[in-house]
């Protein structure tokens, strides 16, 4: 059992469901991203999303656009992520999944990226542009080297086709939780919901839900009927503001620590 | 089936397909099934033609260019008038085919990108037409060198947003359009305007501009008897190109494709994704040839013209060429702009600088080819628009 089964094991034994939190890798840049990410783990984190920087990220709002451009301007490359991973994976064992579009992975070639990436203690890998039909080659790659790629679904998937994504799947599903792109929202669309309960009648696989999720009663809604809550803008946001006032992996803790207070109390047991 | 046709997934041999967020899955399945009813249906076609024949001006003229072939001592040149339709480019083509597919959609809000503001004029000119919203997403950098395109979208009834992330150009303006569009899928529709972007678009396109090749085919046919020897056309995303090449595949005539050269061959300085530089990979919803750096991050691109100034190409054209069934070149920034000037001066032509590109290519080869040769150059689209960026970059080569 990977990382990623394993942790999902553990929180349905203890009753418990996910926190997902997501940075963009290398923002402010990689020794700070570094220790944000740790700081994220010792908090409770269950599993970490890192996000691969790319020019061009056409499914993101202007948080994750600005962060992954801060990214890029310190000439963080995909090699600089797995890195970091392995440095972070000397250190804990929380589950790292990578969220990346295709062509920065393509171009490193898939797989190199599927050798590199379980080399380093990566577990997972979602590709935020490779739907499912465009998928199978990263997907075995990714298989062959005991890493999940994690599949998204969203409000407009068929039933037809999540059952297809669900026979393809492994790891968990990401249910988006609304049409759009990512990026802070007070409400949650109802919309999540009901994709989560029509994913449940074709796996059995853990499903997280992001997209918009950012305050702490937003997460409990989620934990209602999901196994997991990704929060990404949310806390990208929150190292942008924290940029200019300096120290800013402990800005982070104290924000996350605040989103997630029993998470927080929990702490420590990483 | 031809193996000029892509395969039901959108892929031209490995070039092509459906790279999309999972949520705009759904809508192109319905835009494809749309499509697809809509192809070889005789009334929608019936309603095609007549659009383009009473509101855009079909057929279009194939123009002998007398003077300039005089001048150049080679080939003879004709060129094929796009630039005689309503609004000034082949762009109004497709953008007639996709405003009759979205209204049989039901789909009421319309969006799309525009870079040298040609497709966004064509777009706000169909919606004004049938009294749709309208929405155009276009660089800030561009919408300062086309300033007079945005006036006339703004005066068709558009609202034209500004983009100013990335390079602030077309590339950004697209992803804009698809951020837009993955917000708001279930009433809008994505007006698309060159062979880009995820399946069905590249093929779509395609379809909706090939009128400009089946006419220029049948008018030389009937004026000189044969074929011609051969077709160059400008390529950004590559409309008017694959438009123009389309009719012409299965014969035996040579095709160029003139891509924008910029100013120097440097990573940055040109928009040329066949030359160094120029890797496969992925952007914007399709696999083909994309500029970027070996990180993998698209490379900022530039041309003199804003209609050029890509990092990826259609995905039909990185087949053509991976099949060497079409030829591709580039032309600088100065020859761009001197063939910008001649057609002008020598034919009393001003064309647009996209479509100067392919001018200039054909001045290089012309003279080097057989009197009895014959070729088409598309001119895809007039220059007023232009005028400015002409006056700005002369008077910043005078300084120089």
């Amino acid at each position: 059992m990977n990382r990623i089964a394993s942790k999902f094991a553990e929180l349905h034994s203890a009753g418990r469901k996910g926190f997902i939190p997501f940075v963009s890798a290398g923002d402010p840049n990689l020794d700070t991203s570094l220790e944000i990410v740790l700081a994220l783990a010792d908090l409770g984190a269950d599993i970490i999303e890192l996000g691969v920087p790319f020019s061009d990220p056409m499914a993101d709002g202007p948080t994750i656009q600005a962060s992954s451009m801060r990214a890029l301007a310190n000439g963080v490359r995909l090699e600089d992520v797995i890195e970091m991973s392995r440095r972070f994976r000397e250190k804990s064992d929380v589950p790292i999944v990578l969220f990346s579009y295709l062509n920065p992975l393509h171009r490193y070639g898939l797989e190199r990226l599927a050798r590199h990436a379980a080399a380093a203690g990566i577990d997972g890998v979602l590709v935020t542009d490779a739907v499912d039909e465009e998928a199978a080659e990263i997907g075995s790659l990714l298989r062959a080297n005991g890493l999940d790629l994690i599949s998204l679904i969203a409000p407009t998937t068929s039933d037809e086709r999540l059952a297809k994504i669900a026979a393809n799947a492994s790891g968990f599903l990401y249910a988006v939780s609304r049409a759009g792109v990512t990026g802070a929202r007070s409400e949650t669309s109802s919309s999540a919901e009901e994709l989560v309960r029509r994913s449940r009648k074709f796996t059995d696989l853990p499903v997280a839900v992001g997209f918009g999720i950012s305050t702490r009663q937003q997460i409990e809604e989620v934990w209602e009927y999901a196994d997991a809550a990704v929060v990404g803008s949310a806390i990208v946001a929150e190292i942008e503001r924290s940029i200019p006032l300096g120290n800013v992996p402990e800005r982070i803790r104290t924000f996350v620590g605040s989103l997630l207070p029993e998470v927080a109390n929990a702490g420590t047991e990483n | 089936m031809s193996k000029y046709e892509p395969d039901e997934r959108g892929y031209w041999g490995e070039f092509g397909g459906r790279f999309v967020p999972e949520t705009l899955v759904a809508p192109l399945d319905e835009l494809t099934a749309g499509y697809f009813a809509l192809r070889s249906d005789e009334e929608f076609n019936r309603e095609f033609n007549y659009y383009l024949r009473d509101f855009a001006g079909r057929p279009t003229p194939l123009y002998f260019a007398e003077r300039l072939t005089e001048k150049l001592g080679g080939a003879r040149i004709f060129l094929k008038r796009e630039d005689l339709t309503h609004t000034g480019a082949h762009k109004i083509n497709n953008a007639i085919g996709q405003i009759l597919l979205a209204r049989r959609m039901g789909k009421t809000r319309i969006i799309a990108e525009t870079g040298a503001g040609q497709h966004g004029v064509a777009t706000a000119t169909v919606c004004a037409r049938f009294g749709l919203e309208c929405v155009i997403y276009m660089g800030t950098e561009d919408i300062r060198r086309q300033e007079l395109n945005v006036f006339r979208m703004r005066m068709l009834g558009a609202e034209v947003r500004g983009v100013d992330s990335g390079s602030r150009t077309l590339k950004d303006a697209i992803n804009e359009s698809l951020r837009d569009w993955v917000t708001n899928v279930s009433n809008t529709y994505y007006l698309l305007g060159s062979a880009l972007g995820p399946h069905p678009y590249p093929l779509m396109v395609r379809d909706f501009q090939s009128v400009i090749g089946r006419e220029a085919r049948e008018q030389f046919l009937a004026r000189e008897g044969s074929l011609p020897d051969a077709l160059v056309a400008c390529v950004g995303g590559g409309s008017n190109a694959i438009g123009l090449f389309h009719a012409f595949l299965e014969d035996n005539v040579r095709m160029i494709g003139v891509e924008a050269g910029g100013s120097g061959d440097e990573l940055g300085m040109h928009a040329a994704r066949f030359a160094a530089g120029g890797h496969i990979g992925i952007l914007q919803g399709t696999k083909s040839y994309v500029l970027q750096d070996a990180a993998g991050q698209v490379a900022a691109t530039h041309s003199i013209s804003a209609g050029l100034d890509y990092a990826s190409i259609g995905p039909e054209h990185s087949y053509l060429r991976s099949i060497g069934r079409v030829e591709y070149a580039s032309a600088s920034d100065d020859e761009a702009f001197a063939a910008f000037k001649e057609l002008s001066a020598t034919e009393g032509i001003i064309p647009a600088l996209e479509t100067a590109h392919g001018i200039a290519h054909a001045i290089r080869i012309a003279p080097t080819l057989p009197r009895e040769a014959t070729m088409i150059v598309n001119l895809s689209g007039r220059g007023d628009k232009d005028l400015m960026s002409v006056a700005e970059y002369e008077n910043g080569r005078a300084e120089r």
